[in-house]
């Protein structure tokens, strides 16, 4: 036999046409004498056509929103804390991102938007973390699971709002009580208890007088004393406002856009902070 | 830094790869996308990690094998979406081509995931041996061996449910 030994790395490489033209030629000479080892590579290139084949069409699929992406800015390093806070102050338009406490620059999640009510100066600076945008998905699917439910959208009614109060606050381990929203529109409709991932979380539900749905998501699963900028998301067609404070996570999602969002946002901060 | 290289715009260009993989690796459509969405965060951060002399196709797979295995070992027990026998993939013209294929996408699911990485990487994404050795961290032979098992393993399952589709038939 010509050449070296034949190996199976070469076999496999001979399947990805990676040999060189010298070797090929020398493991197409050895596959005529060994026929159960051609049919064998023959059947691994089937496999690398199929699998083409099969996640073709993948790639031409259109982007999920979630994927088309603001690219982040450059990188602002050693920005004064003045300025950033300066243009923090500025964003809401801005496409990006989260302050870290030392001062960079860091992505969360590009659709993501920190968002700096003027009458929050506390939490301007804030850490972000990526796992907040867990919070806004996980409020997002309750929302998404409760809010259509015609018959049976709550587990306790406003009408029961004392018992309401007390069951939510017992179950959660804090004084829990559903924040006001009648100025902006929306009346209580009730809440109801989920399963969070380190507890139990507390959904409230609203309507406005057009019958629209906002639900507020408090979860105390984030464990720590983190806070964190207002951030906003949208996942599919539910608008998600959400942020942290001393380690409770607040999230309301409604089929909403931001500005009406960050309107209920800064009314339940202002209303709801668990001690 | 070198104006040429563009490494946003770059990234950018690899997501549609990014997708085909990650949905190849995971069968369901949403949960892919999470995996891709989580890995272009990672590699936006850690850009400046990236040694600009290298390719990033091989570092962005890198970075998305480690989420992946992150998430396993978060999740260590398979569990079996029922998206499962709902994948959206477009139709193929002929009704033969489109059972074969059905069988590759169970037969992949049935691998080890370590197995099913090397083979998508190499026989999808067509990377060279080495890039496929560097996107998953482990050494060159490695690769190999993984290759080989698992397409064997993946030829003995695709063949192997035609043997039980015989078996049947016969009385």
């Amino acid at each position: 036999m010509k050449g070296l030994p034949m190996r199976e790395d070469d076999l496999q490489a001979y399947v990805d046409d990676r040999l060189d033209p010298v070797r090929r030629a020398e493991v197409d000479d050895w596959l005529v004498a060994h026929p159960l080892e051609a049919a064998r590579l023959r059947s691994y290139r089937k496999q690398n056509k199929a699998l083409q084949a099969l996640f073709a069409p993948v790639l031409d699929e259109p982007l999920p929103e979630a994927l088309k992406v603001a690219r982040p800015q450059a990188k602002p390093k050693g920005m004064g804390l003045l300025r950033m806070a300066a243009m923090l102050a500025a964003v809401g338009l801005g496409s990006v991102l989260g302050w870290t406490l030392r001062g960079e620059v860091q992505l969360v999640q590009a659709r993501n938007e920190a968002v700096a009510p003027a009458q929050l100066p506390a939490l301007q600076m804030a850490t972000v973390a990526t796992a907040d945008t867990g919070l806004a998905r996980r409020a997002a699917v309750a929302h998404a699971v409760y809010s259509p439910d015609v018959r049976r959208p709550v587990e306790i009614g406003a009408d029961q709002e004392d018992q309401l109060v007390a069951w939510l606050s017992k179950r959660l381990g804090s004084n829990l009580k559903p924040p006001k929203l009648g100025r902006l529109g929306y009346e209580l409709i009730g809440g109801r208890l989920l399963p969070g991932d380190k507890g139990p979380v507390a959904q409230f539900m609203y309507h406005d007088a057009s019958g629209k749905r906002l639900t507020l998501y408090v979860s105390r699963e984030t464990g720590d004393d983190k806070e964190t900028a207002f951030q906003f998301s949208e996942i599919g067609p539910i608008g998600v406002f959400f942020w942290v404070d001393r380690g409770v996570g607040y999230a309301i999602s409604a089929g909403a856009d931001k500005a009406e969002l960050a309107q209920v946002a800064v009314t339940v901060h202002e209303q709801l902070r668990l001690p | 830094m070198d104006d040429s290289i563009k490494p946003n715009e770059d990234i950018g260009a690899c997501i549609p790869r990014l997708r085909r993989y990650a949905r190849a690796l995971l069968g369901v459509r949403g949960e892919a996308d999470d995996l891709v969405q989580d890995t272009l965060e990672r590699a936006w951060r850690k850009l400046h990690l990236w040694r600009r002399d290298t390719e990033l196709r091989p570092w962005l797979f890198s970075i998305m094998h480690n989420i992946f295995i992150d998430q396993r070992r978060r999740a260590p027990e398979e569990t079996v979406s029922l998206d499962e026998h709902a994948l959206e993939f477009p139709v193929a013209p002929a009704q033969e081509r489109m059972m074969e294929m059905v069988d590759l996408e169970s037969a992949l699911r049935m691998l080890p995931a370590e197995q099913r990485e090397v083979i998508l990487l190499v026989g999808l994404e067509q990377l060279a041996y080495k890039d496929v050795a560097v996107a998953l961290g482990i050494p060159v032979g490695t690769v190999m061996s993984r290759l080989s098992r698992g397409r064997e393993r993946l030829r003995e399952l695709m063949e192997g449910r035609q043997r039980v589709v015989a078996l049947k038939v016969v009385k």
